[in-house]
């Protein structure tokens, strides 16, 4: 007590006001440049705020001024941990407007290079959510196993990220020499590897503390809030791109939708881990179907990539037996190229809505052709974009170290939410 | 249902749908939107609860100008509709769907950033993807691409087919 009868160390007599924080957009807990804006009464989250845009870079209005075919290298910078994913969905779109279809074994490519991107981009939501919470040695060894499948993803493509490796009409390039044997051997080291982690982390008393109960989003607030992806299936909705609208033969390759019902940061834990084996199972599959040879892109020269391409020293490149061709045999071989390469593919006229699903839930492509050579509007439905409105409904009331957890939980990649 | 299923079973109250490379498209007056999607999603053999998609496309110099697009999806059911609405130049207005889907609050507000489009009702319809003090609606097609102050010792960058370097 003081001579004033006040007590200065007592809670009552503490002034009744909140304190509005910025978390973000620099801060090492935001995936990137998400900014939330936080009104905090002590440690209690009382409402939260997030703002996106740090990160547009135009990647929409840039498709309008290139060919269809450099579409690809844009979108495959929009959600750069799910390169794969977009370049599939574009190009999806842009083959139900032109009515083509890749070749099977392009498409066998495609649903491996997408599954194993699944499972790099898993791994990197593992390391960053370990991190985040204390559990700094799962970070080292998601981002070590997640460097292996990058490996390949070099090795196939010329680029550990944005590949540009799915183009209209199938894909750029056949598996390498030894291509096989090194998913192989992926195969043969991350299941194991992921059982490790998963027994590092499910029964550890710090994450569960971190976890249980954190972060609650029910089904039908998520599906209210455009939810979609692990967040939607942890909360004991089966809802999956893959198995309720098959595209590039999904319904031919065994594997299951992880469910789970605990709707909190745990159960999305559980999922994602649980989803990244069953990616694996289906990489076996596409290995099985890789060992008949055949076209990767298809025959129309009106729609196929004139150019042979192939991966030498300094990365991806013309062939030069390609380059001899056309500059020294081939008048016609040379006109074909220059056309190809200058003015592009013209597309029918129309609209498609065309949803996969990414890593992260439902990635849409919303691609309109005016018959031109351009596209007319390329809009991408980012589920990172949608999900991360559901930020607020699962942060307030919670902690404020809970925040942390919940856009973790949420594995939100600011590229493809800004675009 | 299938889409050509989809689109007979909802004919006889929205005679403006059609099927384009397996998608049902259902044309409505901005005025009936909202009763149409709540009808729509109330409709049990439709079910169309889960709004994927909310953007627009902008076509200077037919009528109307702007085509706002929402893309439906039913979980039950596992089919798709999109609904179109036109938008007038002269007064770009839709009602704003968040009462219905609360999902579409950003999806308008980056609609309404990039389009100019406006859509009444909205709680809180501000700029998203572009700064707050920006002029002007990127994605329309009378918008260049570039051309824009940086804030760099007053350097200018020109439109990309306007650059000399």
């Amino acid at each position: 007590m003081d001579e004033t009868g006040r007590d200065p160390l007592s809670v009552t007599e503490l002034r009744q006001e909140t304190m509005v924080i910025n978390m973000g957009p620099q801060h090492p807990s935001t995936h990137g440049v998400l900014r939330l804006l936080l009104e905090l009464d002590g440690e209690t989250v009382l409402s939260c705020r997030p703002i996106v845009g740090y990160l547009h870079t135009g990647i929409e209005k840039n498709t309008e001024y290139r060919t269809w075919q450099q579409g690809v290298a844009f979108v495959t910078r929009a959600d750069y941990l799910s390169c794969f994913f977009n370049e599939l969905a574009y190009c999806l779109a842009v083959e139900r407007l032109l009515g083509i279809e890749a070749p099977p074994r392009a498409q066998v490519l495609r649903v491996l290079f997408c599954e194993l991107n699944r499972v790099a981009s898993h791994l990197v939501w593992l390391a960053t959510a370990g991190m985040e919470l204390g559990a700094i040695s799962v970070m080292l060894y998601g981002f070590r196993e997640r460097e292996g499948i990058l490996d390949v993803f070099e090795a196939a493509t010329g680029l550990r990220m944005n590949h540009s490796y799915i183009r209209i009409g199938g894909v750029l390039m056949d598996l390498p020499d030894g291509g096989l044997d090194q998913i192989g051997d992926l195969l043969q080291m991350l299941p194991g590897r992921i059982r490790e982690y998963e027994s590092l982390l499910s029964r550890n008393p710090i994450w569960l503390e971190r976890n249980v109960d954190v972060g609650r989003l029910s089904a039908e607030e998520a599906l209210l809030w455009g939810v979609t992806g692990p967040m939607l299936r942890a909360a004991g909705a089966s809802r999956d791109v893959r198995k309720d609208e098959p595209y590039s033969g999904y319904e031919t390759y065994e594997f299951e939708v992880p469910v789970r019902e605990g709707a909190d940061c745990y159960a999305r834990f559980e999922v994602r881990i649980e989803e990244m084996k069953q990616s694996l199972r289906i990489v076996e599959q596409c290995l099985e179907r890789l060992r008949e040879p055949g076209p990767v892109m298809v025959e129309d020269p009106k729609v196929r990539w004139p150019a042979q391409l192939e991966v030498g020293p300094d990365g991806i490149g013309n062939s030069v037996a390609y380059v001899r061709h056309i500059m020294e045999e081939s008048m016609e071989a040379l006109i074909h190229h220059f056309k190809m390469v200058t003015e592009g593919i013209s597309v029918p006229d129309g609209e498609v809505y065309e949803p996969v699903e990414s890593p992260r839930g439902e990635l849409g492509y919303y691609v309109v052709s005016d018959g031109g050579h351009r596209p007319y509007r390329v809009k991408i439905r980012d589920p990172s974009f949608a999900n991360l409105q559901a930020v607020p409904q699962m942060m307030e009331g919670g902690l404020v170290a809970d925040a942390v957890a919940v856009i973790s939980s949420v594995d939100p990649v600011m590229g493809g939410v800004d675009r | 249902m299938t889409p050509s299923e989809l689109a007979e079973r909802i004919r006889v109250r929205y005679p403006d749908v059609i099927v384009a490379r397996g998608e049902a498209t259902v044309v409505v007056d901005r005025e009936r939107l909202l009763e149409t999607l709540e009808d729509l999603r109330r409709d049990e053999e439709l079910r169309l609860d889960f709004l994927s998609s909310v953007t627009a496309t902008d076509w200077p110099g037919r009528t109307p100008r702007f085509w706002v697009a929402y893309e439906l999806h039913s979980l039950a059911h596992g089919h798709r509709l999109r609904v179109k609405v036109g938008v007038p130049d002269e007064d770009p207005s839709v009602p704003s769907v968040v009462p219905l889907f609360p999902t579409a609050d950003w999806h308008e507000r980056e609609t309404y950033d990039l389009f100019g489009v406006v859509f009444d009702g909205h709680p809180d319809l501000r700029r998203i993807l572009m700064p707050e003090g920006w002029e002007g609606h990127p994605l329309r097609k009378t918008e260049e691409l570039g051309g824009v102050n940086t804030r760099f010792r007053g350097a200018f960058i020109p439109p990309v087919d306007r650059r000399t370097t």
